[in-house]
């Protein structure tokens, strides 16, 4: 199953519609609560990190009965240290992004924290994050 | 799927309904579809909130009703009254007529749902709440309660799981009378009810301990009907011999608790108010995706203006509010005399203040199993693409997502969509006039 949504820059007011549309189908799907939070979390960060970073990107969506892939990528300019960004707390959000409530530099390590696989590419032409959750809940 | 576990008090005559579609498009859960030109209820979605009710021009959406002449069963006959059923009669109407006019009619003694605030507060001197998540969701309201349970299985864990003060009170009430030796089989306690949702609450065996709580339930607009006729009956006699008032009076706080905000303005910490179903909805889906950060409480009701805008309230709720507002002016805060006949009944009350864990029954899956759910998604995504997303109605399904979901479901088929018909047939001119190409996807 695959789903495609595209993300405006700068559109916060949108931030959010391809996470609350990717929830709705988990549920349709009786995906556990639990892991549909990790995933509209982790994808939610993303969406924004697009909107507020980026000239503009896409989402896609492949939704297997063990896991769901998603690839968030954008047309620039890029992350030049990707380790740095990954940082908490690490954020070159302008201020205005700052009034708007985002630039706590927490969004990176979030996405980290609510996927079960995650790999960073980036160059000036864009960057491309793609992250994976697993539907069986883990037994820590 | 669930519907054994809850019981629904909201019915449709199928004698009166002309399929107009009014009911499905406004139910806030999709549960409603028609066939052969009858709206039909999905038992595992319906919330018994009564939007459908208020939809239906007809009057075929009916609440159920216990029969009345089931209060002369018992020996002691107690009425528990929500305010909001005070708020609906006019300012010439004084209040100890209204229970005057109740004695008359057969109870033996009358309460107010909402004193269960004031025992509450008494015996804890705070409103405690328990839930394993924050914000804390009221559970004051079962249409909202049984939302959470369908929709936002995730957001189960932030139910308070205290008693709502009408179960306090009632719980109160029984005790009392136990303790004065008067045989359990001779108490009759009924609520009377502003809405279809707290009917099918107590009802439901999901609930089993509502049926030792509460007797029976009376419909407050039956009720209110009662005494309207009574009180015009009698109207001179009252003028002379009315001066029942019900015991313990309220405080103010307990008098507008029902109301939007009521609950909410007593919570310590951060709280907001949400009322209306159709808002909480929005409010819910922004709550599950982690957008709500610092609240510590949350007031939901399924009725605009809480429980003065209940199915069931005859009157208006603005004024009912207003009325309620103007009543709690005059009310006192509860007296040490009050207090000490509370505290006799605390233990038993602490032991029972909490009720069972509330379970999410999920109601919106295309399958159990997540294989055949996929298939049927595949299946749901292509046909919402082919239909032409007016979400008409003319299939009998509330929208176009609504009617892809059934055929991918296997509930219902393509041919159901009228407009994909009109399209192929000669009249496809006409319809461009008034459509343009917006049929043409
Ligand atoms: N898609 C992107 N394109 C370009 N730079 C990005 C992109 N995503 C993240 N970054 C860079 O990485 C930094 C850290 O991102 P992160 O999401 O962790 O924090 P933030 O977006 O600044 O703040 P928060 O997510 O807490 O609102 C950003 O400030 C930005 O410099
Ligand atoms: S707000 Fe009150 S009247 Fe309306 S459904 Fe909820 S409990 Fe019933
Ligand atoms: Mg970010």
């Amino acid at each position: 199953m695959n789903q495609s949504f595209s993300i405006p820059a700068g559109d916060f007011s949108h931030a959010g519609q391809a996470a609350s549309e990717i929830k709705r189908l988990l549920k349709q799907l009786n995906i556990p609560p639990k892991v549909i939070k990790r995933v509209v979390v982790a994808l939610y960060e993303a969406e924004v990190n697009v909107v507020a970073h980026s000239f503009g990107g896409s989402i896609s969506c492949t939704i297997t009965p063990e896991h769901i892939d998603i690839v968030v990528s954008d047309c620039g300019p890029g992350i030049s240290d990707i380790e740095l960004a990954m940082s908490e707390g690490y954020s070159t959000a302008s201020s205005e992004v700052r009034e708007m409530g985002f630039g706590a530099g927490m969004g990176l390590p979030n996405i980290k924290n609510n996927s079960d696989s995650l790999d960073i590419s980036s160059s000036e032409q864009g960057t491309s994050i793609h992250m994976r959750v697993n539907f069986k809940e883990h037994t820590p | 799927m669930n519907s054994k576990s809850f019981h629904h008090a909201l019915t449709v005559r199928e004698d009166l309904c002309r399929g107009c579609t009014r009911c499905m498009r406004n139910c806030p859960t999709e549960a409603i579809r028609l066939s052969h030109g009858k709206a039909h209820v999905n038992p595992d979605r319906c919330v018994d909130c009564g939007q459908c009710m208020d939809a239906c021009p007809y009057g075929a959406i009916v609440v159920e009703q216990d029969d009345f002449e089931k209060i002369f069963s018992y020996n002691q006959r107690i009425a528990i009254l929500p305010s909001v059923f005070i708020g609906q009669f006019a300012d010439d109407i004084p209040e100890n007529y209204i229970y005057t006019a109740l004695r008359d009619i057969g109870f033996t003694d009358i309460y107010e749902a909402e004193f269960g605030v004031d025992i509450l507060k008494t015996i804890g001197n705070r409103f405690s709440t328990y839930a394993d998540d924050k914000p804390v969701i009221s559970t004051y309201c079962p249409a909202i309660v049984r939302l959470i349970q369908i929709k936002y299985p995730s957001l189960v864990k932030h139910l308070n799981l205290l008693r709502p003060p009408v179960e306090i009170t009632a719980m109160y009430i029984r005790n009392k009378l136990i303790d004065r030796q008067i045989p359990p089989e001779d108490i009759g306690i009924f609520y009377v009810t502003p809405c279809a949702a707290k009917i099918a609450s107590i009802k439901s065996p999901e609930n089993p301990d509502h049926h030792e709580i509460f007797t029976g339930v009376i419909n407050m607009d039956y009720l209110y009907n009662l005494v309207q006729k009574s009180i015009a009956k009698n109207k001179k006699l009252l003028a002379k011999t009315a001066r029942f008032t019900p015991i313990p009076p309220l405080t103010p706080e307990a008098c507008m608790w029902s109301l939007t905000a009521g609950e909410s303005s007593t919570v310590p910490g951060r709280t907001l108010a949400i009322d209306e179903i159709h808002n909480v909805i929005e409010f819910l889906e922004r709550l599950e995706n982690d957008e709500i950060t610092n609240i510590d409480f949350l007031e939901l009701r399924s009725c605009a203006e809480g429980c003065a805008g209940g199915v069931l309230a005859p009157g208006n709720r603005f004024l009912a509010k207003e009325r309620l507002t103007h009543r709690s002016q005059h009310m006192r805060e509860i007296t040490p005399e009050q207090q000490t006949m509370i505290r006799r009944q605390a233990s038993y009350l602490v032991k029972h203040i909490k009720k069972e864990r509330i379970e999410a029954k999920s109601a919106y899956q295309l399958d159990d199993d997540i294989g055949a759910a996929l298939k049927k998604m595949d299946r749901y995504l292509e046909i919402k693409k082919a239909l032409p997303g007016i979400d008409c109605g003319l299939c009998g399904a509330p929208s176009c997502h609504a009617l892809a979901e059934d055929i991918a479901k296997g509930h219902a088929t393509v041919s159901q969509c009228v407009v994909l018909r009109l399209r192929s047939i000669t009249q496809r001119d006409d319809i461009h006039k008034v459509w343009g190409d917006t049929l043409d996807r």
